[in-house]
């Protein structure tokens, strides 16, 4: 293919470009493990009431000191709600839906994950600020989609 | 109506009406958002209106567009449409089906957005009335397929003419999108909804529904960019710069668009994180076209304007015809893609994507790609095909000239103020930008910015409306002008590596299989529960 002087340059640099963004991409993964939630599970979304973990939405730490936090979204509201966790220390969510699909976001950090009847997600979050944090339902999830809110306080951890 | 095209025109019709209903719908929830008063301002009327403006735009606008465009281009480049009779079925099939699901949207019983996300559940009309339009969109494709295998016969050996050879590969593109999204409507949702099996894996049917939903917009954005090389060159006086590399661009969508669903479901659970991966290289890999695209295009207007005697680094761009409504559209919808373009790449980031997702920000970006490069084109082009279709002169031509521009500006304020909001952690689709009354002060200010600009936005589309509408009934008649295509400066004379529709599809066929086999079949294997339906409207 006769390809011009100044568009074969600028396909290599297009393509450099593009390498490029998926390097950083990659150095993140391989470097900072970081991933999207990305957990397989799954659990019967109308059996959540006598589930023994979902059954009871609660903050509950382990005996190695790390923090889980099972939520359990629904039309139109967070369990539990206050959720309250340390600062500074990896705090697990798992996360699912007893009804239709929801989104969790923490406003202003990047925990951002879908609640999907049927399945758990789970990701971990260490929150560096103290303070209250906006909980959102991100996912149209019916007319009170809107009013779907919850809170989030982190503490300052005890020394 | 010309004779030859009252098929296109009827699709262009309908594609107008869909718009226009559609935008009004955009108004009534930018408005809502900014908890700015209206009559009878409701949450059902919002969710109702979200789910309306989503379906009449990105599904009914866009196709019956495309197969009218895809109608005009038969009968101009082959000078034939094989199959005339089964198209008009096809338009009964089409407009029936968009009208019977329209009909259960606007009476409140189908608000489940234009993702319609089990297990909430619409109307089987609605799932049914879809399913229709994908159909006649299908027959489509057949017809333009039959068309080009006849011209073939008359011509071997030479290449398709770029129009067709783009409408092709949309087509191709078409079917294998579209096979996943009948998996999901044929075999889970209509089932479902008519009550003959009680449960539904939600997160089956969203993969389904994403293996279709990215490719779509390829859909969309292909037939702009067969405008783009095809007629764009000759409506600014100049040539386009390179054939063959527009060959190979509309083959690589085809090979790289579909394996690529992922990155809307990098937050959900189910898929492993590798997978999401594989899908963020395949993303970042259908970037590349358009990348092409992007200098293939503006060399062409170069070409252009220094046919017309520039001979600066920069004055060609003064001399192109920016007065020209549809080279005025195209060119912004060009513009609107280089900012589009790249929040794509910063929401198929993998990780930064956690920043963005399902944020108002999603709601700035697809405004700016669907809502600007591709409507924006599609607006121009119809005022490019009007009189070639029609025998009439464009009637209101100031107003045509000024609709683009009033487009971009008010795009540029309302996406702009989604973009910031959703940074801000705006969720998005939420029928008050307060949520509960007690938050929103980070992003208040600018939900009000975001209706004003869709206000600006809307007086466009009336514009718009207003100029088809007027040329449609009171347009001078004149003897209709000819489609003029673009010659190349180096033109394709004989069959190359990218005519070869029949290889690519079965290459982009392996990576669509690579890409979907293992995680779906993975899904599968799990103990998975099912859902029971929801109608929390």
């Amino acid at each position: 293919m006769n390809v011009e002087f100044y568009e074969r340059i600028w396909m290599w640099a297009a393509a450099g470009l593009l390498l490029l963004f998926l390097g950083a991409i990659f150095v993140t993964v391989g470097v900072q493990a970081i991933q999207p939630p990305s957990h397989i599970e799954t659990v019967d979304p109308t059996a959540l009431p006598t589930h023994p973990e979902f059954g009871t939405p609660a903050v509950r730490t382990r005996a190695d000191g790390s923090v889980v936090v099972s939520v359990v979204a629904q039309m139109f509201s967070f369990s539990p709600d206050p959720i309250e966790v340390p600062a500074n220390r990896p705090v697990t969510f798992r996360l699912t839906s007893a009804d239709v699909i929801h989104g969790f976001e923490v406003v202003g950090t990047n925990a951002n994950a879908m609640a999907i009847p049927g399945y758990v997600s789970q990701f971990t979050v260490t929150f560096k600020e103290p303070g209250e944090y906006l909980i959102g339902c991100n996912e149209y999830c019916g007319t009170m989609h809107h009013n779907m809110v919850g809170k989030l306080i982190v503490k300052k951890a005890a020394p | 109506m010309n004779g030859r095209h009252s098929l296109a025109s009827a699709h262009i019709g309908v594609a107008v009406a869909a718009f226009a209903v559609a935008s009004a719908m955009g108004l009534l929830q930018a408005l809502s958002i900014a908890d700015l008063p209206f009559p009878h301002r409701s949450e059902s009327l919002y969710y109702l209106a979200v789910t309306a403006h989503g379906v009449l735009m990105a599904l009914v606008f866009t196709t019956f567009f495309i197969m009218g465009l895809g109608y005009a281009l038969s009968q101009e480049s082959l000078g034939r449409i094989t199959g005339r009779g089964l198209g008009w079925i096809a338009f009964a099939l089409g407009l029936g089906g968009s009208a019977a699901a329209a009909v259960t949207i606007l009476r409140g019983q189908s608000s489940v957005l234009y993702t319609f996300y089990p297990p909430m559940q619409a109307h089987p009309l609605f799932y049914i009335g879809a399913t229709l339009l994908i159909v006649a969109s299908w027959i489509w494709g057949g017809i333009i397929i039959a068309s080009y295998r006849s011209w073939r016969r008359e011509h071997p050996g030479v290449p398709a003419p770029l129009s067709i050879h783009g409408m092709l590969a949309t087509i191709i593109l078409w079917y294998l999108a579209t096979a996943g999204l009948a998996v999901e409507v044929l075999g889970m949702l209509i089932p479902w909804s008519l009550g003959m099996v009680g449960k539904i894996d939600p997160m089956l049917a969203r993969s389904f529904f994403w293996w279709f939903g990215h490719p779509l917009v390829y859909f969309w954005l292909m037939p702009a960019y067969v405008l783009w090389y095809t007629v764009l060159p000759r409506a600014a006086g100049g040539k386009l710069f390179s054939d063959s590399l527009a060959r190979m661009v509309f083959i690589l969508f085809v090979v790289l668009s579909v394996p690529v669903g992922f990155h809307h479901q990098f937050a959900d659970p189910g898929i492993s994180a590798n997978w999401k991966l594989f899908h963020t290289v395949t993303t970042y890999a259908v970037l590349y076209p358009s990348f092409v695209t992007a200098f293939t295009i503006i060399a062409s207007l170069e070409v252009a304007g220094r046919m017309k005697g520039a001979n600066g680094l920069f004055n060609w761009i003064g001399r192109l015809p920016w007065g020209d409504p549809f080279f005025a559209s195209v060119a912004l919808a060009m513009i609107a893609f280089t900012f589009g373009g790249f929040g794509g790449a910063i929401n198929a980031a993998y990780a930064m994507n956690s920043m963005v997702h399902n944020t108002a920000w999603i709601m700035g970006h697809f405004h700016v790609t669907l809502g600007t490069t591709v409507a924006l084109t599609f607006m121009g082009a119809t005022y490019w095909l009007l009189p070639r279709l029609l025998g009439r002169e464009l009637r209101l031509m100031a107003l045509a000239r000024i609709q683009p521009y009033l487009w971009f500006a008010g795009m540029a304020v309302f996406s702009i103020s989604y973009h910031i909001a959703g940074l801000r952690g705006l969720p998005r689709r939420v029928y008050s930008g307060s949520l509960t009354g007690e938050y929103g002060a980070a992003w208040h200010g600018l939900t009000r910015s975001a209706a004003v600009g869709a206000a600006i936005l809307f007086l466009s589309a009336l514009s718009y409306v207003i100029v088809v509408v007027a040329t449609w009934v009171g347009g001078k008649r004149i003897p209709a002008p000819a489609f003029e295509f673009a010659t190349p400066l180096r033109p394709a004379t004989t069959l190359g590596i990218w005519d070869r529709f029949g290889l690519w599809t079965v290459l982009a066929i392996l990576l669509v299989a690579a890409a979907y086999g293992y995680p779906l079949l993975h899904l599968y294997a799990h103990t998975r529960y099912g859902s029971p339906p929801f109608q929390p409207f």
